[in-house]
């Protein structure tokens, strides 16, 4: 039995190369070789293209700890993760919820839709728009001035909340899907029956609503940790002087400074970040699928 | 339940409330771009001049045009080689099967900054350099996995008992591919190419590090004029962006039902 299942998945994947192989090929060429490139590059002291002499060096490694400036941009940048990360749970869950347990019928699917759509539109443009909402003389300040009674200035634009706001307003759809999908999935008997034993509305939700929904709330949260600690148009466009974080210094490494090794190695760093993050994710999920 | 249906109307409330987050700004810029004013003053006059001004854009045109052929070109060829491979992982048992599985992950999981830094660095080093055919290469890459994922989705569904039964009644391999098993995914294959001409027309990292001055896509060509300083043709062209992706993405969801049934 063994030899002919030996013998049988061989075969198997006689006939599935020839599909397999073409997309496979594309990955390895366009992603996984380029990552694999990329770490190579980190040890390096100059591109061996230019002609130029390189050897072999730790150096831009060395340069990542040994200088202030790149531990405190990553440290910044974890955190605008964690606060935008946070912000989308505050906004999003509640929404996902209502979405989940209290509309009905056709009124969800449409609401479901209108809430993912704005996602699929380019993060660019949605980022931009809101620029003209948030500087002096924009819409929110001009709306503001009408109905207050006082004269108040705002200008939000170029600041850290703007940053915020503009990367919880591009990433909090996913937590609405995430949280959605399984707060669906709670049958609602099981919430009559803890309703009917006498758990208050609070009770419910931690005893049983919110832990039965974590595997949801982990995907969102690592969906969006993940990309907004790589983020660095949405730092460029709406935080101006105050938007230098760590995504900006790898951008600046390549298109400014073209230090190409030492963008390599920042860019590594932050991808050896990211796994751990997944890796620590990943239990809380595997659980649920 | 006197309660119950004030928590649910604050619900429907909120649910509005966070509705009115995400569009608004969308329609401000919207509105702008029919306003006289480029500063964005109010009161609002009606023109439609930035639209005629677009017209007058070569760049931005160009850029366009750029941007239509990439994701059209890599709608194509994903659609063609994400349905073979989804197809080979529901057909066929073979060693390994896990990992090429798995391996569809890193793509999507790890951040375009650090994807599209590592192409840079690769196609110079082999000499692809930078340029329309680089930008189309990495867009392919990101949109694949999107495809196998979402086509192997809509194979779950297909009973193998089909194809089966075909091959009984004397259909090669060909036909029962063909005749059986294509029409039953369709859907998913049209739902997976959507997705993969809204991922590459709507890219931005991975083309901004891939393009040169001549040969760049749309959404570069719009951050580059943000970063400029603002423009109003930029309102009128991003107006028209965010009308044409919702659209796109309206027509998916007719063929892939994203929240599942209920």
């Amino acid at each position: 039995m063994a030899i002919q299942g030996a013998t049988a998945s061989r075969s198997g994947l006689r006939s599935a190369l020839p599909l397999l192989l073409p997309a496979y090929l594309w990955l390895t060429v366009a992603i996984f070789l380029p990552l694999s490139a990329m770490v190579f590059f980190s040890f390096m002291t100059d591109l061996p293209l230019s002609g130029k002499p390189w050897a072999f060096t730790f150096g831009n490694y060395a340069t990542f700890f040994s200088q202030s400036l790149y531990l405190r941009l990553l440290w910044a940048s974890l955190r605008l993760g964690l606060e935008v990360t946070l912000w989308c749970i505050v906004i999003g869950y509640p929404a996902a919820y209502v979405l989940a347990k209290v509309l009905k019928g056709r009124s969800r699917e449409a609401i479901f839709l209108l809430v993912i759509l704005p996602f699929w539109s380019n993060g660019l443009v949605r980022i931009f728009s809101w620029a003209m909402v948030l500087r002096e003389g924009g819409i929110l300040d001009t709306a503001l001035n009408a109905v207050l009674p006082f004269k108040i200035n705002i200008d939000l634009m170029y600041s850290y909340p703007a940053v915020i706001i503009g990367l919880v307003h591009s990433y909090v759809p996913y937590m609405v899907l995430t949280c959605y999908l399984t707060l669906q999935a709670i049958d609602d008997s099981l919430i009559e029956a803890g309703r009917s034993l006498g758990a208050s509305r609070l009770q419910m939700l931690k005893r049983v609503i919110i832990p039965l929904s974590m595997p949801g709330l982990v995907a969102g949260a690592a969906l969006i940790f993940v990309p907004v600690v790589g983020s660095f148009m949405e730092p460029r466009i709406l935080g101006g002087r105050t938007g230098t974080f760590y995504g900006t210094v790898i951008e600046d490494q390549f298109v400014a400074v073209f230090n190409w090794p030492l963008g390599a190695a920042l860019s590594f760093i932050l991808l050896a970040v990211v796994l751990v993050i997944l890796a620590l994710a990943a239990p809380v999920l595997r659980k649920a699928a | 339940m006197a309660t119950t249906r004030i928590l649910e109307r604050l619900g429907r409330l909120y649910i509005w409330l966070l509705l009115a987050f995400l569009y608004l700004p969308i329609i401000i810029m919207a509105l702008m771009s029919f306003n006289v004013s480029p500063f964005y003053q109010l009161p609002f006059e009606w023109t439609t001049e930035w639209y005629a001004s677009l017209w007058q854009n070569d760049q931005l045109i160009s850029a366009t045009w750029n941007s239509l052929e990439i994701a059209i070109i890599t709608t194509i060829i994903c659609v063609v080689l994400g349905s073979a491979a989804s197809l080979a992982l529901y057909r066929y048992e073979f060693r390994g099967k896990k990992i090429l599985q798995a391996l569809l992950f890193p793509p999507i999981a790890i951040p375009w900054l650090i994807t599209g830094t590592a192409m840079l660095i690769f196609f110079f080093g082999v000499g692809i350099g930078r340029g329309l055919f680089a930008i189309l290469l990495g867009h392919v890459a990101l949109a694949l996995p999107y495809v196998i994922v979402v086509v192997s989705a809509r194979l779950q569904t297909f009973a193998p008992e089909l194809e089966e039964a075909a091959r009984s009644l004397g259909a090669n391999q060909w036909q029962v591919t063909r005749r059986v098993t294509l029409p039953w995914i369709m859907p998913g294959v049209i739902a997976g190419g959507l997705f993969a001409f809204a991922v590459s027309f709507d890219q931005f990292v991975v083309s901004y590090f891939l393009s040169t001055p001549g040969q760049t896509t749309l959404p570069v060509e719009i951050y580059a004029a943000i970063r400029k300083g603002f423009t109003p043709e930029i309102n009128a062209v991003s107006t028209i962006i965010i009308v044409v992706s919702m659209a796109l993405m309206l027509l998916t969801a007719r063929f892939f039902k994203f929240g599942g049934e209920k």
